[in-house]
């Protein structure tokens, strides 16, 4: 029985007919063990998110490549900063979740468009952003439609990089159709990361996110389109494997589509070597004028993302921390400082590249690092209550970055949130919330979907927090905890923990089980 | 004889420019336009229209009424 890319390949160009199907395909994983990447250490499966890894986990050269990228290792987001260029505005499918008219509303600020650049803007806009911004380590290009859609626009930006810029790590994102095409361009540049939305790889779950492809002049639909993209996806993905590019696979998760498909992607993309996978929750209003949004499909909750994330432990690893960024966004944790780099902007900045001022910068971000490093392990060292319950619980953190508890409630854009238990304290997630403080004053109506999106936390670690979100918290039954200001996350965490515990032995709290808590649906209020 | 790109829902994504294999499609403000003179329908090259299989926006790479249809020579 034909597979549909071979039915395709005898219509079509002789170009197409070079693809062989998937099946007897093997490919060998040039001189990488098969658990370098992903290989798991201490307590059953990996504890989450890109890697909290230090060398030991990892080969040096595989370590060297993720250490300083903020989205493959979730330490270094705390630290690091990306930037997204957008120089390529077509697109060669179509998903569910897009409204061409606007950016993907599953990114940070749904209904905005990127301001479109040339190869030149951007080259322009990169050296400006990591000037400024010296601990911006990589740069992406993930759209606004497909890198490889509109190829030469991508590899000129590049190509020109790779020349003016040569510390910055280069990136790409794509849907994956056009990638087994474009490896060997991909590796003569020295992208050493790529990631691939991959959604599906059994058709007839794709043909419910996917209305078309255009592919090999020629528009496909349905079943048909998606068992294309499939196999295209899959055999881009064995082909950066065996040229020892990094590769992450974007999953988004639809609730009645594919959330119980996506332990299959996991394990698939898996065995095919990716070595990050992340699971995003499907972004979907009405007013997003997608099909989804249309239709009323719905988005996960935060417990559903959590438990089909849990449920793909020990398959690939797991980032967690995903910002679901704009293809034109710059910066560092939640913040985006794009509006500082507008091209009328940049034309008035006297740039210059320095590189020795960037190497200086990021070693001291590199001790900070460390000092973060060996405050958690001290902390999770003096830990003296091991009982034996299994207790575990979320807390929020409001922080800025540097990883310390060091972001005023009402400043704060969005929680970090951390899974504690008496042993161990680990990086799950975090949540996007409109800003509670506007223009110094409270709004009130704003604080019951801050509550919301940490409602099944226990706790909210913060530097300072006013009298009444302070009232409305305890209300909910979050505690807010402001004694920890300024200091590292993981060891304040601990330290709440080890005291809320003491309370709760000597009978002066109830410990109760929290609810489910909502993911943020909507536009961002803030500028 | 032709193709035209309505220009108030055209989002400028430029994913119709390079698949013309007449060269007659151009960017201008923004939006792209087709040269009605260039354009053959894709007749003699491909199945179907390329602007339109490319286009990710209904209905906005139409049939120009205002041409007559393309014949092939």
């Amino acid at each position: 029985m034909e597979s549909a890319l071979e039915t395709a390949s005898q219509n079509a160009s002789p170009s197409l007919s070079r693809l062989k199907p998937l099946t007897g395909i093997k490919i060998e994983v040039a001189g990488q063990p098969e658990s370098s990447g992903c290989g798991t250490t201490g307590g059953e499966g990996k504890a989450s998110c890109g890697t909290s890894d230090g060398p030991d986990d990892m080969s040096p050269e595989v370590w060297e490549k993720v250490k300083n990228h903020p989205c493959y290792s979730e330490e270094a987001h705390h630290h690091y900063a990306r930037m997204h260029v957008a120089v390529a505005p077509a697109c060669n499918i179509q998903c569910n979740y897009c409204n061409r008219k606007y950016d993907c509303s599953n990114e940070s600020r749904p209904g905005v468009v990127s301001q479109k650049l040339t190869p030149d803007q951007a080259v322009k806009k990169v050296i400006a952003v990591a000037s400024e911004i010296p601990q911006m380590t990589v740069l992406g290009i993930a759209g606004p439609g497909d890198a490889l859609a509109s190829p030469q626009k991508t590899f000129e930006t590049f190509r020109q990089l790779q020349e003016q810029a040569p510390d910055i790590k280069l990136c790409l994102s794509t849907n994956g159709l056009m990638l087994p095409d474009f490896v060997d361009e991909i590796c003569k540049y020295n992208i050493d990361h790529v990631t691939i939305t991959i959604n599906m790889i059994d058709a007839e779950v794709g043909e419910k996110i996917y209305p078309w492809i255009f592919y090999n002049h020629k528009r496909y639909y349905g079943r048909e389109a998606a068992q294309i993209l499939t196999e295209r996806q899959m055999l881009g993905l064995e082909m950066l494997t065996a040229r020892g590019v990094l590769t992450k696979i974007n999953s988004v998760l639809i609730p009645g589509v594919n959330d119980k498909h996506l332990y299959e992607v996991n394990r698939a993309v898996k065995s095919r070597g990716a070595f990050l996978h992340n699971i995003m929750p499907l972004i979907s209003e009405a007013e997003h004028g997608t099909v989804y949004g249309l239709t009323g499909q719905r988005g996960p909750s935060a417990q559903e993302l959590k438990e089909v994330q849990d449920a793909c432990m020990g398959g690939a690893n797991l980032m967690r921390h995903c910002r679901q960024c704009r293809a034109d966004a710059v910066g560092l944790l939640g913040e985006d400082r794009s509006d500082e780099f507008t091209l009328d902007q940049i034309e008035q900045m006297d740039v210059v590249y320095d590189l020795e001022k960037r190497r200086a910068y990021q070693e001291n971000v590199e001790a900070e690092r460390q000092a973060q490093q060996n405050a958690k392990h001290t902390a999770l060292a003096t830990v003296t209550d091991r009982a034996e319950d299994n207790m575990k619980v979320l807390v929020a953190v409001a922080t800025t970055g540097g990883g310390k508890v060091n972001e005023h409630f009402g400043h704060a854009t969005e929680f970090q949130i951390h899974e504690i238990t008496t042993t161990s304290t680990t990086f799950v997630g975090h949540r996007r919330v409109d800003l509670y403080c506007q223009g110094g004053f409270g709004e009130d109506e704003q604080l019951p979907s801050i509550v919301n999106a940490i409602n099944d936390c226990h706790a909210v670690l913060v530097a300072k927090i006013g009298a009444c979100p302070r009232e409305e918290l305890l209300a909910a039954g979050i505690e807010p905890v402001d004694a920890y200001a300024h200091e590292f996350i993981e060891k304040a965490a601990l330290t709440w923990f080890a005291d809320y515990r003491a309370r709760v032995a000597k009978g002066e709290i109830v410990h109760k089980e929290r609810g489910d808590a909502a993911i943020r649906q909507g536009a961002f209020m803030a500028a | 004889m032709a193709y035209k790109i309505v220009g108030s829902q055209c989002t400028g994504c430029s994913a119709c420019e390079p698949e013309c294999p007449n060269v007659a499609i151009y960017e201008k403000n923004g939006v792209f336009l087709i040269k009605p003179e260039k354009c053959t329908e894709c007749l003699g090259h491909f199945d179907e229209a390329q602007c339109v299989a490319a286009c990710p926006v209904d209905n906005t790479c139409i049939i120009d009424t205002a041409y007559p249809r393309y014949q092939a020579a």
